[in-house]
């Protein structure tokens, strides 16, 4: 059962680092296909009853693809599962806080095994497919999204029209209906105070940056999603084109201050990342804001080969592992805040320290 | 990244919006955002930015025809009024029953109003159809500009066939 096994385990297809080009820099890519079924009632104005109609029609469709992709998918609904499992798919970035907020029975999630693939029911759009993976890999998302949505359409007719292209239900996703998004890790970017200057030049070319929220609103841990804006009027081969040179842009501009940092201030370098392994491996209670600026500068340590042992993966997995509600299903039971904060430092030990001899601080002195 | 406004706290919320095609990036503070009435984002809701759509929509985008009060869509009853308000229309349907309205409003969003990507094989049959037209229409002026009337010819009565197979 994919459920119980995406609901149990925290590592999903997107945090396996390793497996995905450039993944130092980029964390993850993603492309996101927004599809509606012809002449039916947008979810926001969906009744039970159509929105069943709704569902079914999907089901059979899924039901009715025997190759690629789709057939893999398992299909669960909101109300089979209850908030805390919910939430715990929109902490590994399956469904979105809006889809979560529901318990109907006539929408739902069609997911793989390990996260790669999932396709929202009724959320904001009848459908939206979502393809999910490490590193910088948008045409390949896009490859993957595309091939479901050719597979889907064999049996549902979609709303299409010839002028506005594939219609939602949000007149600015009208057109393509597709994002596109690389999650960047850019502390040297930021540290150098660059962000701005960056990112200013980036709405030029219809793109835009958002910062990555922990359980408050505030930007942390150097964490950007950069994506289209514009969907009506650019082919999908060119927003998956420009996203990915802005991105690598961005990547050799990230590598360039990384460098800069190492040679003109190596000092203050190991000293933030000393400290961000010193406080992460001996805090006893840890907030969700303060944990996630930590393991930034110690992936950074981890990226220029300062800190040895630790795989960028597993600190994919624990950014996700320490969220909210990871760390109330790992515990079996509902926690406050003050609890979490005390669970959350456990869990950071136990993965920074580990049983093997992982975490070794390779400060050189000189 | 520092805040826009007060310069001094390092800016949290990130505003981006978009008017006639301009797009403006603010950043804030989270004190400055809340006193300025800033609307904040999460993550994974930045695919649906209902909120500013709505002022959008509200705003007095350059030659925004006025609403047409009382006409709705024939099939799920919406008017313009309430996809002003809510910045999400009813149904397919609502592209066409209000396309002029929504015209400006696309342009200003996308700085475009016509698609050109990918076109669904079913319900897109008619527009493949079109484009192979087109494709063929060029072949055949090759085909003139080449001399070859035999080839050109056959060229123009494939054409009149999808023609007549679009009506
Ligand atoms: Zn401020
Ligand atoms: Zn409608």
């Amino acid at each position: 059962m994919h459920a119980d096994q995406l609901l149990n385990n925290t590592m999903v297809s997107w945090m396996e680092a390793e497996k995905g080009p450039v993944s130092d820099i980029v964390v993850s890519s993603r492309i996101r296909l927004a599809r509606n079924l012809s002449r039916f009632p947008f979810p926001h104005l969906l009744t039970s009853e159509n929105g069943r109609e709704c569902l079914k029609q999907i089901k059979e469709a899924w039901e009715k693809s025997e190759n690629g992709e789709l057939a893999t998918l398992e299909l669960i609904t909101l109300d089979e599962l209850n908030p805390l499992q919910r939430q715990i798919l929109v902490e590994k970035h399956l469904i979105s806080p809006l889809h979560a907020a529901s318990s109907d029975d006539y929408r739902g999630v069609l997911v793989n095994g390990d996260g790669s693939l999932a396709i929202m029911i009724n959320e904001e759009d009848h459908i939206r497919i979502q393809c999910l993976l490490p590193g910088l890999q948008v045409g390949e998302c896009y490859s993957k999204a595309q091939a479901v949505d050719d597979e889907l359409e064999k049996n549902l007719n979609f709303a299409f029209d010839e002028t506005r292209g594939y219609l939602t239900s949000c007149p600015t996703n009208v057109g393509t209906g597709m994002r596109a998004s690389v999650m960047l890790h850019l502390p040297a970017v930021a540290i150098s105070g660059l962000a701005n200057r960056i990112f200013q030049n980036i709405s030029q070319f219809g793109m835009t940056v958002r910062g990555l929220y922990g359980e408050g609103s505030e930007v942390i841990g150097n964490f950007f999603q950069l994506s289209n804006q514009v969907t009506l009027g650019q082919s999908e081969e060119d927003i998956v084109t420009h996203l990915t040179s802005v991105a690598t842009q961005i990547v050799e501009q990230e590598r360039v201050m990384r460098t800069r940092l190492e040679s003109e201030m190596k000092y203050q370098l190991e000293d933030r990342v000393g400290r961000a392994f010193g406080i992460l491996t001996n805090a006893r209670i840890i907030t969700s804001s303060e944990a996630i600026a930590l393991l930034s500068d110690l992936r950074l340590g981890v990226d220029i080969g300062m800190i040895s042992g630790i795989k960028t993966s597993a600190l994919n997995e624990l950014v996700v592992g320490m969220s909210p509600a990871h760390l109330q299903q790992k515990a079996g039971q509902e926690m406050d805040g003050y609890n979490r904060d005390l669970v959350r430092a456990q869990v950071i030990q136990e993965t920074l320290r580990g049983e093997d001899d992982t975490g070794e601080l390779t400060t050189d002195e000189q | 990244m520092y805040c826009d406004e007060c310069k001094k706290q390092p800016a949290s919320v990130h505003l981006t919006q978009m008017f006639n095609g301009q797009t403006t990036e603010s950043h804030y503070c989270q004190e400055c955002a809340a006193k300025k009435g800033a609307v904040i984002f999460n993550m994974d809701t930045t695919f649906s930015i209902p909120n500013i759509l709505a002022s959008f929509f509200g705003q007095n985008v350059q030659g925004l025809p006025a609403p047409t009060v009382g006409r709705t869509c024939d099939n799920c009853g919406m008017s313009f009024n309430d996809i002003r308000q809510s910045g999400k229309l009813g149904c397919s349907e609502c592209y066409s029953a209000f396309d002029e309205e929504l015209e400006p409003s696309l342009r200003g969003m996308h700085g475009n109003s016509q698609h050109i990507g990918k076109v669904p094989a079913r319900g897109g049959e008619k527009v493949i159809l079109k484009k192979k037209i087109e494709t063929m229409k060029a072949r055949l002026q090759q085909a003139v500009a080449e001399e070859d009337y035999e080839k050109a010819a056959q060229i123009r009565d494939a054409i009149k066939d999808m023609e007549k197979t679009l009506g």
